[in-house]
C-alpha cells in the first residue's frame, strides 16, 4: 500500500516536473500576470497627484514597457513558481497602493 | 529556465517570434505600404485630374458641397487637401435620425474634388486606405476584435525584439558578419543584418504602435482617474477646444469659411491648416475651429475657434503638458506625416528590411529544425506547418498585394460592390497560395509562388500603361513623382522577387563539414601523394 502510494507520489512529482507544465506555467504568467502588473502599474501612476489627462497617460506610456519586461522575467526567473511570486506580490502590492490613492484623494 | 538567462532568452526569442510571425508579417507589409497611404489611393483613382489644388479654393469647394447636400446638419468636418492627397474627406453628423436607425445614420460623409465641388468621380475603391486598415483592423472581422489581435502581436514583436538583442552578446560584430551560401548560417546572418541594420527602427515602430491603441490596451489607468467623465479624457490629453455651447434655434448666416481661414492662418502664426469643423451651421452660436497640420514630429497642432457669425476669436487650444507631448511624438514617429520624400523612402526601406527580418526568422526556424526531422527520416507536423505558413505567406502575401493593385485596373467599372471585390481579391490570391503551399510544401512551390509575386508586381507598369493614362509614359516626362513612384517600386519589388525565387529554384543543398572535408581530401589525393602524417612537423 505504502509502496504504491509512494510510486504515486513519485509519479505525480515526475508529472509536475515535465518541462512543458513549465513552459506553459511561464506562458501563463508572462501573459495574463505580465498584464496584470501592467495594469497595476498603469493605475497607481494614473492616480499621481498631478494633471489628471498627463498621469493617465504617462501610465499608459509606461505600462506597456513594464508588461515587455513582465514576460521576460517570467522567462528569466530560476522557476515557474519563482516566475509567479515576482510577478502577483508586486502587483498586489501595486493595487493596494491604488487603493489607498484612491482613499485619500 | 533552460540554463542561464541567455539561453531562456533566445529560448523565448524564438517562440514569441514564431507564434506570430505570419499575421505580423501580413501587419509589417500592410504598415510599410501605407507609407504610401496617399499616394496609391491617388494611383487607383486614376480618373482624378493631375493638377495641384489650392487650399483656398478647396475650402470654398467643400462649404459649397456641405451648404448644399448637409445644410441642415449639426456638424460639419473638413480635412483639406495637401501636397499628398488632392481630395477633400469631409463628414457630417446629420440632425436627430429617426428612431431606430442605425448609429451609422447619424453621419455623412463624402470625398470630394477640389476643382469639380462634387464627389470624386473616379472608380468605387478603397484605395490605400484598405492596406492601411489592414495593418491594424485586418479584415472581415469586427475592428475591435482585430485591434486587440495586433496588440496581442506587437506585444509579442516587443518582447521578440528586446530578447533578440539581449541573445545576440555580439551584436555588433555579427552586424558585420555574413557567410552566404552556407545554408542555416547565412539566414542567421541575413536574419541578424536585416534585423540590427533598422533596429532602433523596428524597436521603435513596435513600441509605438501599441502605444496608437493604448488607450484600448491598458484603458484601467484611465478609468480609475476619469470614472464618470471618459471624453474629458480624450479631450484634455488631445488639447482640444472642448465646444460645449448650446443650439439658440435662431437662425443667423455663416461667415463664408474663407474669411475665417485668413484670419486662422494669422491666429496660428501662418501655420497651414489642415482640418475645419464647424459646428451647429446656420445657427447663431455657430463656431469653427481650425486645426494647423503638424509641423514637427507631434502629431499634436494647436487649434483656434471662432464665433461662426461674427468672426470673433473665441478659443485658443492649451499649450500641451509633457506627457501629451511625449505621446504626441511617438504617434506622430508611427504615423510619419512629417517625413519628407527622402525620409519617407527611408522609412518604407526600413519596413521593407522588418518585413525581412520576420520572414527570414520564421525561415531560420525551419532551416534548423530541418536537420533533425531529416535525421528521423520523416518531415513531422509541426515542420511541415511552419513550411506551409512560411511560403504562404513570405511568399504568397506578395501575390496578395499585387493582386490587389491588378483587381483594381481589371474589375469591371460599372459592378456592384467593386471596392469590396478588390479587398476580396487579395485575400482570395491569398487564400489560393496559402492552400497551395498546404498541398505541397516544397521548394519548388517556393520558387514557383515568388516567381508569381514577381510576374504580378514586375508587369504592373504595363498592366497600368495598357489600361490608364497615367503610365509611366506620361508620369514620368511630366515629373509625377508620386504617381510614377508606385509604379517604380512595383516594379522594384517585382525584380527583387524575381531574384529570390532565381535563387531559390536553383539552391542546393550546402555540404556538410564532413563531405567537405572528404570532397577537398579526393581532390588532394588525386593531384598529390599524401604527405606522411608528421613530416612537417618539428622541422
Amino acid at each position: 500500500m505504502s509502496l504504491a502510494s509512494a510510486m504515486t507520489d513519485a509519479a505525480a512529482l515526475a508529472w509536475y516536473r515535465r518541462p512543458w507544465l513549465g513552459v506553459l506555467s511561464r506562458s501563463l504568467a508572462a501573459i495574463f500576470g505580465g498584464y496584470a502588473l501592467a495594469s497595476a502599474s498603469a493605475v497607481v501612476l494614473a492616480l499621481l497627484p498631478v494633471a489628471p489627462s498627463q498621469a493617465v497617460l504617462t501610465g499608459m506610456m509606461v505600462g506597456v514597457l513594464v508588461c515587455a519586461c513582465a514576460a521576460l522575467w517570467a522567462f528569466a526567473a530560476a522557476s515557474a513558481w519563482r516566475a509567479w511570486a515576482g510577478l502577483v506580490v508586486p502587483t498586489l502590492l501595486l493595487f493596494a497602493i491604488a487603493w489607498l490613492q484612491q482613499g485619500a484623494a | 529556465m533552460k540554463h542561464g538567462f541567455r539561453q531562456s532568452m533566445a529560448w523565448l526569442h524564438t517562440w514569441t517570434g514564431l507564434l506570430v510571425g505570419w499575421l505580423l508579417l501580413l501587419i509589417f507589409m500592410g504598415g510599410t505600404a501605407s507609407y504610401y497611404k496617399q499616394e496609391i489611393s491617388r494611383w487607383m483613382r486614376p480618373e482624378l485630374p493631375l493638377a495641384a489644388v489650392d487650399r483656398d479654393v478647396a475650402l470654398g469647394s467643400a462649404e459649397h458641397y456641405l451648404r448644399e447636400h448637409a445644410g441642415d446638419a449639426l456638424s460639419w468636418n473638413i480635412t483639406l487637401p495637401d501636397e499628398r492627397a488632392q481630395v477633400i474627406e469631409m463628414y457630417w453628423m446629420n440632425p436627430t435620425p429617426p428612431e431606430g436607425a442605425s448609429r451609422r445614420a447619424a453621419y455623412g460623409s463624402a470625398t470630394v474634388d477640389p476643382r469639380s465641388g462634387e464627389e470624386v468621380a473616379a472608380r468605387d475603391t478603397t484605395g490605400g486606405e484598405f492596406l492601411y486598415r489592414l495593418h491594424f483592423d485586418l479584415h472581415y472581422i469586427p475592428a475591435i476584435w482585430a485591434r486587440y489581435i495586433v496588440g496581442f502581436c506587437a506585444m509579442f514583436m516587443l518582447v521578440a525584439i528586446i530578447t533578440g538583442v539581449i541573445t545576440h552578446k555580439k551584436i555588433f560584430k555579427e552586424f558585420f558578419t555574413f557567410r552566404p551560401g552556407k545554408g542555416q548560417r547565412s539566414w542567421l546572418d541575413f536574419h541578424n543584418v536585416s534585423a540590427v541594420l533598422a533596429l532602433p527602427y523596428h524597436a521603435l515602430i513596435t513600441y509605438t504602435g501599441i502605444i496608437t491603441l493604448v488607450f484600448m490596451y491598458l484603458p484601467w489607468g484611465l478609468s480609475a482617474r476619469y470614472p464618470s467623465d471618459e471624453m474629458r479624457y480624450y479631450d484634455e490629453s488631445g488639447n482640444r477646444i472642448v465646444d460645449m455651447r448650446e443650439a439658440s434655434g435662431t437662425p443667423a448666416p455663416l461667415l463664408p469659411l474663407e474669411t475665417l481661414l485668413a484670419s486662422a492662418r494669422r491666429d496660428l502664426g501662418g501655420a497651414a491648416i489642415e482640418n475645419v469643423a464647424v459646428n451647429r451651421p446656420g445657427d447663431s452660436t455657430a463656431t469653427v475651429t481650425f486645426s494647423a497640420q503638424p509641423a514637427a514630429l507631434s502629431k499634436l497642432a494647436p487649434s483656434v475657434m471662432y464665433d461662426g457669425v461674427h468672426g470673433k476669436l473665441l478659443e485658443r487650444s492649451p499649450p500641451p503638458g509633457g506627457a501629451s507631448q511625449t505621446y504626441g511624438v511617438l504617434y506622430g514617429l508611427h504615423m510619419a506625416h512629417f517625413a519628407d520624400p527622402a525620409l519617407r523612402l527611408l522609412f518604407f526601406v526600413c519596413g521593407l528590411l522588418g518585413c525581412l527580418m520576420v520572414a527570414s526568422g520564421a525561415v531560420l526556424w525551419a532551416a534548423k529544425e530541418r536537420p533533425k526531422h531529416l535525421k528521423a527520416g520523416r518531415i513531422g507536423f509541426g515542420l511541415r506547418l511552419v513550411d506551409a505558413l512560411n511560403i504562404g505567406a513570405i511568399a504568397g502575401l506578395p501575390i496578395a498585394f499585387a493582386s490587389y493593385f491588378w483587381a483594381n485596373r481589371l474589375l469591371p467599372l460599372g459592378i456592384e460592390g467593386r471596392a469590396d471585390w478588390e479587398a476580396n481579391t487579395f485575400f482570395l490570391a491569398w487564400g489560393a497560395a496559402l492552400l497551395a503551399a498546404f498541398v505541397w510544401p516544397k521548394r519548388q512551390m517556393w520558387a514557383w509562388q515568388l516567381y508569381a509575386g514577381a510576374a504580378l508586381f514586375g508587369l504592373i507598369p504595363l498592366l497600368n500603361a495598357l489600361t490608364t493614362g497615367i503610365h509611366l509614359g506620361v508620369t514620368l516626362p511630366a515629373g509625377l513623382w508620386s504617381l510614377a513612384g508606385v509604379d517604380l517600386v512595383c516594379l522594384a519589388l517585382g525584380l527583387c522577387l524575381g531574384v529570390a525565387a532565381r535563387r531559390m529554384q536553383r539552391w542546393q543543398p550546402p555540404l556538410s563539414a564532413a563531405q567537405r572535408r572528404a570532397r577537398a581530401m579526393a581532390a588532394t589525393e588525386s593531384t598529390h601523394r599524401p604527405a606522411p602524417v608528421g613530416a612537417g612537423e618539428g622541422a
